[in-house]
């Protein structure tokens, strides 16, 4: 209990220090961002598109490796949490493209062009997507866990290719490509830098917390039909 | 272990040849294809650098309508147990890797000669290195949609599926054939494709590793 309260909080105060603060040319008080060219009021979308994007490749990371956990050992616990991870790495993929094409929508002028990065988040969703449409193809529950943990890992080993190779062969214009001169890293001031990673925090717990009472809500529900 | 493969590949060879099934699908799925973007152009030219992308668009549509028949047909037949019996899971899936290769190399070089000769501007500048993404491109479709075949074929859905199941595996390898292709038509040195031609090679190996570690778990279930 305590514990949702506390999260509660922190998460409304990354959002209002996310939103609320202002962007300024020479930020000197402890609550003004740098601005930064180019990116100006946009900027502050980092606070939510990051974290949702990071989410979402962690989510996927989650699931092959509960995938792997559950081919060695063959417990349907490992599988509910490798599905647990899927579902919520899905809606953090949605909410990362939303985001992503709302910032896109003020800074490059229209809110989808096939930049290397929103190809790479596409692939992820169709991944999930297909994930999903497998799982639900399959009626026995086990060859169900056994192939669709065979297919997060087949589809794992095509992450290196969207997320160091093709962004780095075609010119990208999202924030930290190759393209870019100078990475974000640099050009945030360390209370911005604090929000960052504050909010990267936040969400990561409330993805941590969302999934564990995911998974635990599945398992009770298969105890209760009789299968685990 | 090499003359297994070769067993398997030939009792999947000497079926194909008895009944046609892939072939004779194949081959008209490829007359479809390039008739409906020949219906959709129709009277004007198509811009080169499009007819390398739409290319690859015939390919990977093919290859999904036949790969897959590799491993249903055995579920079908219910030949999986016997043929679970008389070799280990990775001479199989290297007998069913042989045979989908032959089949996409045979494909490929029908579609090619097919798509020279109804599109004008599909004329290559930089022809070996066309050819060399060509063989890499081939093999990375065929051993990424056998492995994924294993997988369709013990699920119920087995045809609307597979496509589904496909595209985004095989996603980075269509990006990099297209953006080599275009390149190639508009002419390109081996240095500036080295990069690409690597990727090829490099998902290659991969898919070809993680589908032995995992064809096990998909083959003994």
């Amino acid at each position: 209990m305590i514990w949702k309260v506390f999260l509660y909080f922190f998460i409304l105060a990354v959002s209002i220090m996310g939103i609320a603060f202002p962007i300024v040319e020479n930020p000197i008080h402890w609550n003004e961002y740098p601005y930064i060219p180019a990116l100006g009021e946009n900027a502050k979308i980092i606070f939510f598109h990051v974290p949702t994007a990071w989410l979402a490749s962690i989510a996927f990371l989650m699931s092959a490796y509960f995938g792997i956990k559950y081919l060695k050992n063959k417990t349907l616990v490992d599988d509910i949490k490798s599905y647990t991870a899927a579902q919520l790495g899905l809606v953090f993929c949605v909410l990362a493209t939303i985001t992503g094409a709302v910032w896109a929508n003020y800074t490059w002028g229209k809110p989808w062009s096939w930049d290397p990065r929103q190809t790479s988040i596409f692939a992820l969703m169709l991944i999930y997507g297909a994930y999903f449409a497998l799982r639900s193809a399959i009626e026995d529950s086990e060859k169900k866990a056994v192939l669709s943990a065979v297919y997060s890992l087949i589809a794992f080993v095509t992450v290196p290719f969207f997320v160091f190779i093709i962004p780095k062969m075609v010119n990208s214009l999202h924030p930290g490509s190759a393209g870019d001169p100078s990475p974000i890293g640099f050009k945030m001031n360390p209370n911005m830098k604090i929000e960052f990673f504050l909010s990267l925090t936040a969400f990561s717990i409330l993805f941590y917390w969302l999934w564990s009472i995911g998974y635990r809500s599945l398992i009770l529900k298969e105890k209760n039909n009789n299968l685990l | 272990m090499t003359r297994q493969i070769i067993a398997v590949f030939k009792k999947d060879l000497l079926s194909e040849i008895r009944t046609r099934y892939a072939i004779n699908s194949l081959v008209m799925f490829v007359v479809i294809t390039i008739s409906v973007i020949l219906f959709s152009v129709g009277n004007e030219s198509v811009p080169a650098d499009l007819t390398g992308g739409l290319f690859w668009v015939v390919v990977f549509f093919t290859a999904m309508s036949g790969l897959s028949r590799v491993f249903v047909t055995e579920e079908e037949r219910g030949t999986t147990l016997t043929l679970r019996l008389l070799a280990k899971p990775a001479v199989i899936y290297l007998g069913k890797l042989l045979f989908n290769n032959v089949l996409i190399f045979s494909m490929n070089i029908v579609i090619a000669i097919l798509y020279s000769a109804f599109f004008d501007t599909f004329v290559i500048e930089s022809k070996e290195i066309f050819i060399i993404a060509f063989i890499l491109g081939n093999l990375g479709i065929a051993s990424a949609s056998t492995v994924l075949a294993a997988i369709i074929a013990k699920a119920s859905s087995k045809g609307t599926l597979y496509p589904v199941l496909s595209f985004p595996i095989l996603l980075p390898l269509i990006l990099t054939l297209i953006n080599l292709s275009k390149s190639c038509i508009s002419g390109t040195s081996f240095e500036e494709s080295q990069v690409s031609l690597l990727i090829l090679f490099c998902y290659n190996v991969m898919m070809i590793a993680a589908s032995l570690l995992l064809f096990d778990f998909i083959w003994k279930d």
